[in-house]
């Protein structure tokens, strides 16, 4: 039976759930031309969301409906900022909507479960919870990628990403189903991930437990987007509408990397020696495909693409190092990359207009004649994924570098930082277009006028450099909540 | 106020940038004013510093240190030593000249060059005071961000071959640093200059550390044979940019080398001195015959900027040849004194030249030497400073350009009279190569109507070259002040390098 203790704990989830009901409801009943004011019910929505989420938050870890979902101070970080991300997402989406005409309940309702999503992936304390989370989010995100039916390329891409999403959950959920059949021989079946701990110790299969591992590695390296897996990556990126686009290289990556570390350390901690070395052979085989790849895209959008593959291969640096450091210098990446990410994808936003996408890296040619302030932005932006100090970029690099070479794997960290040299190439091309090309005649880049756009925009941008000068508040944060 | 003199120093420029680019494109002139005068503001900063460093004291001074980042005990630390502030002050000097002679040369968002300058200025000036490596790293490699935008957009017309390549090879050397730093933070767990240098190490561990540091400081430098960016930079960076990478950028990787391999690992720098005095020479005498058949008088000038610093580096490492194989403390005191007074000159002289080569250029748009001839005739003045730069380039007693390279090749003499030997080369063909040049762009007929119609140097251009001809008799005429001012750090220096740390 369910206790109101657990609902308490649940109840920034619960409020959620009810909240975009309602702004579901609401988009039905208003009239056509008062549907705008949604925009800003469900920007308050995310934040009251925030508020729920910091101020509930018990001092030590809980669990709820018995041991299904946990609330700790990691799923508190997480959350934080996939609500926050969401909600800059929906600032830069609103003069892009309003061009395209897609301004309307459906946009906010869908995201608002994408984010219940993954605040139930972050917060699992069991495998079905993180199916379930895992599914919601998933399937918000394909409605979303093609919420631009009559367009070409939102809905192959849709396909494409359904197809594959699924394919990945099923992996996922075989491998869940093996995990939880090896816990059943030698012990009582569990899909709890704290029993799941010390199935190794017992079962009377290790070999089952194994294969479980190594499918349920498949679906995790899907969602995170690391190659080999990363097949749907570029297409998604580049055919989704770009506030999509931008949500999923923000707040779906803050998921990865929770649903990631519930599975791998919460859930089979004790194969970690397994598991370190598939995932360091990931993070190779991304950061190679990554940059390399990226190097020859002209599309802006899909050369961020690779480069997130790139990105999620320090990721996994961090994660491979299989201790605390290590994940919260993971973390620390993934909430560095959400960052970063939102804000290259929001300069595009800010720059596309009704029947433009600017999403082309000659569009940008010649950015700084033009708006000398937004080319300053991408260039913070571009600097930060590259990786160059004093920008957050570096630090969060230099955090999972350490962590590798702290887990005995300098090897990894050799690799890691000849590969951010390649990358780096890549985003200089960017930074050249805008300041060292001059602008294509007749091309007019004319800017959103939309002040809270620019307002957050330049804020988020300014937060790079910022946070780049003084990172270490966050960093004891992050490394608080793994108990460091 | 006065223990945050450092701070001050660093942030001036770098905050005071941000006015500088809001004054913005519609009022170039309050633009150029502005920056004026916040180099002007941390030139007399930085002659406070001068006040309050006490030279008899010597050790690292005016210490600030907070905690920076708690979870990783990484500190802001700050402090100078006598070789700090002799680079920092030439660094405000110079930064000054260059804000002066880009007034009317840079048309294009003027704002935007100032600015990037500025912070060019104080994020080199923060190199030249961390005592945390991982400060120091962050600085080290920010400069290149304003570097890149200023030959990027300033630059001539392969500016884009030349900034990215100039970026990404900057950026390749120091990545390997990072690994060492953070290496060596898992034994020591922190980035404190000064305990990692106490910190103990193996040869081995000590040898892969040794050439981290090295591939990232000698690209800076650069020496043979990772030089090949510094001519496309400097032949396509504007003026100014040239001026700021010749006078300051290249003294990073002196100074790097300095604060992190004679004090970290000074085995290993020892076992490998002779790779170091080897590059060296070569720098010296073949890099010098290359300078010699240049037909751009920029490459020209480059190239004599990586001989020059050949002897920076030749006099630092006969140092260890010195004291750990005869003992010889005075030689090897005498050859880091030539080092730091050659680095400190050369930082004046090449200023001095990329200057009067901008002279010129902004004149006739060309920089190939057989576009000149005669300019002499039409330009008197400009001539009389451009042969003083030019005897003070090539080694002639009375110049700064003497001073150093005297001590060095003095050092070496005890160390190895065949070192002396090829390093003496210099004496000859750095007068070739510059004498040279000299006669064929000054002397003789005015060969061309485009010479025929330069016009002689007005006051703002003479401003720049007076003060460049001033520092550098200064230097020639009287070095003790200089020298005394470094004296008690380059002896720390010299007595880090008979360490033994197995």
């Amino acid at each position: 039976m369910p206790t109101l203790n657990d609902i308490l704990i649940m109840l920034p989830e619960f409020y959620l759930v009810a909240a975009a009901c309602l702004l579901l409801l609401l988009d039905a009943f208003v009239k056509p031309e008062q549907r705008p004011q949604l925009h800003w019910i469900a920007i308050a929505v995310l934040l009251v969301g925030i508020y729920l989420v910091v101020v509930g938050q018990p001092e030590q870890a809980v669990t709820a409906f018995g041991g299904m979902f946990v609330r700790d101070d990691v799923a508190e970080i997480l959350k934080v900022f996939a609500l926050g991300t969401t909600a800059m997402v929906f600032v830069y989406a609103r003069p892009y909507l309003i061009d395209r005409k897609l301004l309307g309940g459906e946009f906010y309702t869908l995201m608002i479960f994408a984010v219940i999503g993954i605040m139930l992936l972050v917060s699992a304390g069991n495998l079905v919870t993180v199916y379930l989370g895992l599914e919601l989010l998933s399937l918000s995100s394909y409605a979303l990628v093609a919420i631009n039916r009559d367009a070409k390329l939102p809905p192959e891409a849709a396909i494409k990403y359904f197809v594959l999403g699924a394919l990945a959950s099923g992996m996922l959920l075989y491998g869940m189903s093996m995990v939880y059949g090896a816990s059943g021989m030698g012990g009582r079946p569990t899909l709890d991930l704290a029993q799941l701990h010390h199935v190794m110790s017992y079962t009377t299969a290790p070999t089952l437990l194994l294969f479980g591992l190594i499918f349920m590695i498949v679906g995790i390296g899907f969602k995170l987007g690391a190659a080999p897996f990363h097949m749907w990556i570029p297409d998604v990126y580049q055919g989704a509408p770009t506030p999509v686009t931008t949500f999923i290289a923000s707040g779906s990556k803050l998921a990865a990397f929770g649903m990631a570390w519930r599975l791998l350390d919460g859930g089979l901690g004790d194969l970690s020696q397994h598991w370190q070395l598939m995932l360091a052979v990931l993070a190779v085989i991304s950061l190679a495909i990554g940059n390399l790849v990226a190097i020859v895209q002209t599309n802006l959008k899909r050369m961020l693409a690779y480069s997130t593959i790139s990105h999620m291969g320090y990721l996994l640096l961090g994660l491979s190092a299989a201790g605390p450091e290590g994940y919260a210098a993971a973390m620390f990446y993934a909430i560095c990359y959400a960052l970063m990410g939102v804000a290259a994808f929001g300069v595009i936003l800010a720059l596309s207009r009704a029947g433009f996408e600017c999403e082309e890296i000659a569009d940008f040619k010649g950015l700084n004649q033009k708006s000398p302030w937004m080319a300053f932005l991408m260039l913070l932006a571009m600097f930060s994924l590259a990786g160059v100090p004093p920008l957050f970029g570096f630090w969060a690099k230099v955090l999972v570098l350490e962590a590798a070479i702290h887990a005995n794997m300098l090897w990894l960290a050799i690799v890691g930082i000849v590969f951010a040299i390649i990358g780096l190439y890549y985003y200089l091309h960017v930074i050249k277009v805008m300041y060292f090309d001059k602008p294509v005649d007749g091309s007019s880049v004319s800017l959103q006028q939309d002040k809270p756009l620019r307002i957050v925009l330049s804020l988020n941008a300014l937060s790079l450099l910022a946070l780049g000068l003084y990172w270490g508040p966050l960093l004891g944060w992050c490394r608080r909540a793994f108990g460091l | 106020m006065f223990n945050h003199l450092l701070s001050l120093l660093i942030w001036l420029p770098v905050v005071g940038a941000i006015p500088v680019l809001l004054a913005g494109s519609t009022r170039p002139d309050l633009a150029r004013w502005l920056s004026l005068l916040v180099a002007v503001l941390t030139f007399v900063v930085s002659l406070f510093l001068l006040l309050q460093y006490k030279p008899d004291t010597g050790g690292m001074q005016l210490t600030e240190s907070y905690l920076w980042i708690a979870s990783w005990g990484v500190h802001y630390g700050l402090a100078v030593d006598g070789i700090s502030v002799a680079l920092i002050l030439m660094t405000t000097f110079v930064g000054i000249l260059v804000i002066v002679g880009a007034w009317q040369v840079i048309q294009d968002k003027p704002h935007q060059y100032m600015a990037a300058m500025l912070m060019l200025e104080g994020l080199l000036i923060g190199v030249f005071c961390a005592t945390d490596a991982l400060l120091f790293y962050a600085l080290f490699e920010a400069i290149l961000i304003p570097m890149f935008i200023l030959i990027g957009v300033w630059g001539g017309p392969r500016r884009v071959y030349a900034t990215l390549k100039f970026f990404i090879y900057t950026f390749f050397g120091s990545v390997f640093m990072l690994i060492a730093l953070l290496y060596l933070y898992q034994k020591a767990h922190t980035f404190d200059l000064a305990t990692l240098a106490a910190l103990p190490l193996t040869m081995k561990e000590q040898t892969w550390i040794f050439f981290a540091f090295l591939i990232a400081f000698a690209i800076k430098v650069p020496m043979v044979p990772v030089h090949t960016w510094l001519p496309d930079a400097h032949v396509e960076a504007p003026t100014g940019g040239s001026v700021v990478l010749a006078a300051v950028m290249l003294k990073v990787g002196t100074y790097g080398m300095l604060r992190f391999i004679l004090p970290i690992v000074p085995d290993a720098g020892d076992h490998f001195a002779w790779i170091i005095i080897v590059l060296s020479l070569i720098a010296i005498v073949y890099i010098g015959y290359v300078a010699l058949v240049q037909e751009d008088m920029k490459k020209l000038v480059a190239y004599s900027s990586v001989a020059h610093m050949g002897f920076v580096t030749l006099g630092i490492f006969i140092g260890f040849l010195l004291v750990r194989e005869s003992g010889n403390t005075t030689m090897a005191m005498l050859g880091m004194q030539g080092a730091m007074v050659q680095m400190i000159s050369h930082g004046f002289v090449s200023g001095a030249m990329f200057t009067c080569i901008g002279v010129m250029y902004d004149r006739t748009h060309t920089r190939l030497i057989k576009d000149y001839g005669g300019v002499i005739n039409v330009m008197p003045w400009f001539g009389f400073f451009y042969v003083l730069f030019a005897m003070a380039n090539c080694g002639l007693p009375g110049t700064s350009g003497f001073v150093g390279e005297f001590m060095v090749i003095l050092a070496s003499f005890a160390a190895n009279p065949w070192i002396a030997l090829f390093a003496a080369f210099t004496l000859i063909i750095g007068a070739g190569y510059t004498l040279w040049l000299v006669k064929r762009v000054l002397w003789g007929e005015v060969t061309n109507e485009h010479v025929a119609h330069m016009k002689e140097i007005n006051g703002r251009e003479t401003f720049v070259l007076v003060a460049f001809a001033a520092a550098v008799l200064a230097i020639g005429i009287w070095p003790q002040p200089l020298v005394h001012l470094m004296d008690s750090s380059v002896s720390q220096l010299v007595q880090q390098l008979a360490i033994h740390k197995i």
